[in-house]
Formats: structure tokens, sequence, C-alpha cells
């Protein structure tokens, strides 16, 4: 017997898996050290063995200064933390509202499987037009909404445009594409909810909310799992909405730190400060992503 | 997840620039590769109508042009200048070059500007192209700021142009008395708030306090800027701007204007081709921003677009060939005329458009000429400072913040004073 025939069976796995390891370690385990390194570093983005202008080199290592700068002399840095904050809570409202359009589509009442794909189709549609359209909707102006408060006598409110409001008016239209996705999920979840259970409630005389909560959703809790990570994911990468809406506007308040990093790497050619935007972030993901990988693998233990 | 997407589409973009710069380079002698930003449709058609004519006049050359879209070109140009150089880029007078001349990325080519007698020909647009008394590239074109308004209107309540700040005041009072927005401004995406910026401070400190500021020699706590601020409050406070600017684009800012509801814009010639499709070019007029403090010499905005080599170019005879042909005062001019901008070549046919040729004069006239508020300045502490006064335009009573903060930020930039 040949090397090979002998040790097939155990060499095969690691020769497929290899084209995959290879790429995962080129696209997301080097460029992560990298941009840590990077982050310890003031770099224009240029040449780093060249000179700028005032007569600084290009690359210079600079040690933890810009951490140091952004948590103890950048305002706007906490304003995106905040705001990333924001959105990690009140995205999270996209999911009982799709849970409740998805009960209410769950019916068997005439035309219904057109109303349900009526109410996914917002999940079809790319962000960026989703955020134009919201930012006409909003137009203090000519916009529909500032259209329908007139009928109450209310004056406009210009969303976009209020430093406190900016955050909310995104997060709302980012509402429209991921209650879309939540409701789905749950249509899907709910056929899997098992009728003799729900008999045997009735017959215990559970009904309406008491059902809900103890008969219903614990069936539906792969949904619930499924809908909480795609929705924080969607909560820490929010970029392209407020690229469309307010491009971090007004005057910073609507940024988050996938933003700021954005605009000091690219446009401010500060990118050893944006790598140290990204590596804050990363640490910030890296929380969520530990209980995420927590409950999978307590999940996956359980089924054993 | 982030991270990965990020750092994997600037992998592709680069990928990508080499993909097209190696499928259109593959050196034969005698091909030049020019990377383009001329992407809205009549920017274009200028720019296809200068190609044309020079490789009529130089059939010996094949041009091969990358288009980029305007916006991405400007991230997408520190990619290809120091990866894969094409011979000839397109890009901005002022600070937008001296960046990359700084890093040693534009070639010099004032033997270009001698050869073609372009000093002559180019005289007025020769300070924004020249670094240590070298020219590093090509003006083609550029174009007038000022005040575009319903003539109209102003002659409904029997207005006349104002050319002092008391004058422009009282109009703006009247404006307003009659339920008209006296000013229309979009300051979404902060630029626009830089050129009010820009008109105020060269109108009251002067073209080359203006400069100083921009080369982050002057603090922004100096007192001199108070006046600045001050009048600007002028027309903030009884609220003459239009409101709730910030939610708007400098194109969403126009339909105010184009429905009779606003009467004033300060903005570049590149709104004259918006009005006039609107169907109310014949309503609309054009003034020079007016005077506010007598003393000073008149400076206005004129943001000059320009080409140039870069120092990794492969064919730089045939882009040198490229730059001169600038000289020929018909090529010239029509690239400008299609696009709606000025020919930086005296010897161009004169401009037929009317507010070209308003513009023309003032400019002919200025003592001094400005590129624009985040063209002058270096890049970051340009948006810093927009988005302070995009900030000052709706809280003015803020300033005293907004202002140390921009002094932290150019301290930052460019070093204790």
């Amino acid at each position: 017997m040949t090397f090979w025939e002998r040790n097939q069976l155990k060499l095969a796995p690691f020769l497929f898996l290899a084209p995959a390891i290879f790429i995962f370690l080129i696209y997301v385990i080097y460029p992560i050290f990298d941009s840590i390194w990077v982050s310890f570093h003031e770099w224009n983005g240029m040449d780093k063995d060249g000179v700028r202008g005032n007569g600084k080199p290009n690359w210079e290592f600079v040690g933890f200064k810009n951490y140091i700068t952004l948590f103890t002399d950048d305002d706007e840095f906490y304003v995106s933390l905040f705001n990333n904050i924001r959105w990690l809570i009140f995205s999270l409202l996209a999911i009982p509202i799709g849970l409740a359009l998805a009960l209410f589509v769950n019916q068997k009442i005439l035309g219904i499987r057109y109303i349900k794909s009526l109410f996914y189709f917002p999940f079809v549609i790319n962000a960026v037009v989703i955020g134009v359209i919201f930012t006409w909707f909003y137009n203090p102006k000519y916009g529909a909404l500032a259209y329908v408060l007139s009928f109450f006598g209310i004056d406009p409110i210009p969303f976009l445009a209020d430093e406190n409001l900016a955050t909310y008016g995104i997060i709302i239209a980012s509402f429209f594409p991921g209650i879309a996705y939540t409701m789905i999920l749950y249509i899907t979840g709910l056929t899997g909810v098992s009728r003799e259970m729900i008999e045997a409630g009735r017959i215990d005389g559970a009904s309406g909310l008491t059902m809900l909560w103890h008969v219903v959703l614990p069936q539906l809790r792969a949904a619930t799992l499924i809908a909480i990570v795609v929705t924080l994911v969607g909560a820490l990468r929010a970029f392209d909405l407020i690229a469309v809406m307010t491009a971090g506007g007004p005057w910073g308040s609507s940024e988050v730190l996938a933003y700021k990093m954005y605009q000091e790497a690219l446009f401010n050619y500060r990118m050893g400060y944006g790598a140290a935007i990204a590596t804050i972030l990363f640490l910030i993901m890296d929380i969520y992503i530990a209980w995420f990988l927590y409950r999978l693998f307590k999940n996956e233990s359980s089924e054993k | 997840m982030l991270l990965k997407v990020i750092n994997f589409g600037g992998k592709m973009k680069k990928l990508l620039t080499l993909v097209i710069l190696f499928t259109s380079t593959i050196a034969s002698a005698g091909t030049l590769v020019i990377n383009s930003n001329q992407s809205g449709e009549s920017s274009m058609a200028g720019f296809n109508s200068y190609v044309e004519a020079f490789k009529a006049a130089h059939p010996e050359v094949t041009v091969v042009v990358n288009e980029f879209e305007h916006e991405a070109y400007k991230t997408a140009i520190r990619n290809f200048l120091t990866a894969e150089s094409p011979d000839v880029a397109i890009w901005f007078a002022g600070n937008r070059m001296k960046f990359f001349v700084d890093q040693n990325l534009f070639m010099d080519v004032s033997d270009v500007w001698d050869d073609a007698g372009l000093n002559d020909l180019m005289a007025s647009t020769k300070g924004s192209l020249t670094v240590d008394g070298k020219q590093y590239g090509v003006p083609w074109g550029y174009y007038q700021w000022g005040v575009y308004y319903r003539k109209d209107l102003f002659d409904q309540l029997g207005l006349n142009v104002p050319k002092d700040w008391e004058e422009f005041k009282w109009v703006c009072a009247m404006l307003k008395k009659n339920g008209i927005t006296p000013i229309t401004i979009g300051t979404k995406f902060l630029w626009t708030a830089g050129g009010w910026f820009d008109y105020l401070n060269l109108r009251i400190n002067g073209y080359q306090f203006h400069m100083d500021l921009t080369a982050g020699k002057v603090s922004y706590e100096d007192p001199r800027l108070d006046a600045v601020f001050d009048h600007w409050r002028e027309l903030i406070d009884p609220g003459y701007f239009l409101e709730d600017h910030a939610s708007f684009s400098w194109q969403d800012a126009q339909a105010p204007q184009i429905n009779g509801e606003a009467a004033m814009y300060l903005i570049g010639n590149f709104y004259v081709p918006t009005f006039e499709a609107a169907g109310i070019g014949d309503q609309m007029d054009f003034f020079q921003f007016p005077t506010i403090n007598e003393g000073v010499g008149v400076a206005e905005d004129a943001p000059t677009d320009t080409m140039h080599i870069p120092a990794g170019a492969k064919n730089v005879e045939d882009a040198k060939k490229f730059l001169a042909f600038m000289s020929n005062a018909n090529a010239a001019g029509e690239w400008a005329k299609i696009a709606g901008m000025l020919s930086p070549n005296k010897n161009a046919p004169k401009p037929e458009n009317r507010f070209s040729i308003m513009g023309a004069k003032m400019l002919a006239a200025a003592d001094d000429i400005a590129q624009f508020w985040d063209r002058d300045s270096n890049p970051d502490m340009a948006s810093a400072a927009m988005e302070g006064f995009q900030e000052f335009m709706v809280k003015p009573d803020r300033e005293d913040k907004i202002r140390a903060r921009l002094e932290k930020e150019r301290a930052r930039i460019h070093g204790a004073l």
C-alpha cells in the first residue's frame, strides 16, 4: 500500500479544506493582524518610505498614540460609539414587529400569498435605493412625511437634519428591509409549530398572548436566534444607509464607528487612526461573536 | 466581518485597477493611457472632443481612456499613482495637487509650459499649478462662483442687485418680508457652507489672510475671524437661509429656487445647465458676491481642473504632447465650452453662454483667485472645518465651541503656532 492509500481517509478532509483555509488566511486573518499593526502607526496611505509636505515621514511608529487620541481627545468617537449602541438596541425592535407581521399573514385568507410577497419586497431592494427613498420621504419641504403631518397641522420634522433625530431616522429606514427579513424567518418557523401542542394548550385553557408566549414562541427559538444574530450583524455593519441618507451628518452626529473609520482612512488620509477605530470595532464584535459561539456550542452539545 | 469586507474591497479595487491597466498598457510604444474622472454627461462629451482633436493631430499615438466615476476617482487616484500609473491623470489644482507633488507622484512639467508657450497663454491660472517655481500640471478648465438669483422675483419687488453688505442684507430682509426664502443652500455634503465661508473671509479679511488660514498658519480663534462669523450670523439669525438646509444636497436646494420660493444661490457655474433645463434660464441672472470691506482687494473662488503626468508614467513623451496640445486654442476652448467651463487658454474662442461671459469678465478683473475651501485646505482640515461651518449655520450659539474644536484640529494637523 502506498502512503496515499494508507492515509487517504485522514488526509482528504484537509485537502478539501485547504483552498478555503488558504483564502481565509489571506483575506480574513492576515488583514486583521495587518490592521492592528497599522493602528500603531501614523500613516497617510502613501509610500511607506516617502516624506510628507511638512517633512514628516509617511509611515511612523507612534505606539498607542492613536488609541489615546481616540479615547481622550476625540468627541466624535464617543458620538459614533454611542450611535453604534443605539443601533444595536433599537434595531432589535424589528424582531417583534416582524413576528407580529408573520402572525398576521399566517392566516388562511384569499390572496394572502400576494400580501406576503408584498411585505417581503423591501428585503429585495438594494440598501442604497432604500436610503434614497427614505431621504425623499423625510424631506421636510416636499417629502411624504411632511405632507402627512401637515394634515394634522404639525410642522415638518427635519429628521435627517436634526442632530438628535438623525440616527433614529436612519434606524427606522433600516427597519424597512429588517422587518421583512425577520417576518420571513418567522413564517418559515411557524410552519414547523406543532399542531398537537397548540391543541393541547387550548384544552388547558390557553389563548391569545399566553398561547403565544408559552406555546408558540418556545418553538420559534431557532428562528429568534437567527433573527437576533442577523439584526445585530446588520446593526454593527450599518454604513450604506448612513452614507446615503446623511453622510454622517448633520456635523457628524449620525456617524457610527464603521463610517468614521471610512471617513478618517479614506477621506482624511489617516490610515493609522482609521485602523485604530477598526480595531475597537473588531473588539466590540468579538464580545458578540463570543456570545454567539457560546450559544451555538451549547445548543449543539444539548442536542447530542 | 466588517474588516474582512473592507480589506477585501481595497484589494479588489487594486486588483481591478491592475487588470484594467494591464490590459490597456500592453506596452506598445505610442500608447497613451489616460485616467479620467469626467464621468458626467457634458463633462465626458467635452473631454472626448479634446481627445478626438488630439488624435487627429497626432495619429501616431493610440489613446486609451480609463473612465472613473467622479467621486470614486478621488480615492482611486492614490492607488493607481502608487501602483500602476497611467500616463496622464486628470485632477485639481491647489492643495489637492500639492499633496501629490509633495509625495513626488506628479512630474515637473515646466518644460511643457515653456515649449508650448503656455506661460503666456495660461498666465492667469499658472499660479495654482506652481509649487516652488515649477509647474506640475496643465489646467484645462475653470469656472466662477457667485450669486445666481431670480431676476423676476427681484423685479417684482423692485429690488436692485446689492453691491455691498448693507444692500445685501436689505435685499434679504425685503425678500423675507414677502414670504420668499432669500438664500437657498443645501449643506448635507458640507462644501456649499465652505463657499459661504470662503466669500465672507475673502471679502472681510482678503486673499492673503484666507490663504494663510487654509495653509494652517492662522488660528481659528484669531480675532480677525470674529467679523466673519458675526457677518454670517447677520444672515443666520433672521432666518435668511433655507430652513433645514442640512437635509438637502446642493441639487435638492435647487428646487425652491426653480419653484420661485427662494431667490438667491451662492454656487458655481456648473449650476447653469440645470436651471436652463428646468426652464427658468430666462428668469435667472448672476451677480458678484457683494463687497464687505472696502479696503480689501477683490478675490473670487474659481476652482481649476487640471491634467498631470504621474511620476510613474511610461509614455512620458506622448503624455507631454497631450498636455502641450492645450496650446491649441480651438481644442482647448471646445473642451471647456462643452463641459460648461471657461478655458484657461486666453486665445480660446470667447464663451457664448451669458453666465460664462459674465464669469469670464468678473474673473479677468479679479485681483486674486482662490480654488475653493476644500481644494485650498488640507483634506482632513477641510472636512472638519466644513462640518463646523454647517453646525454654525444651524446652531450659531456654539460658535466658540466650534472654533475651539477647529483650532484643536488645526494644531494637530499643522502644528502649534
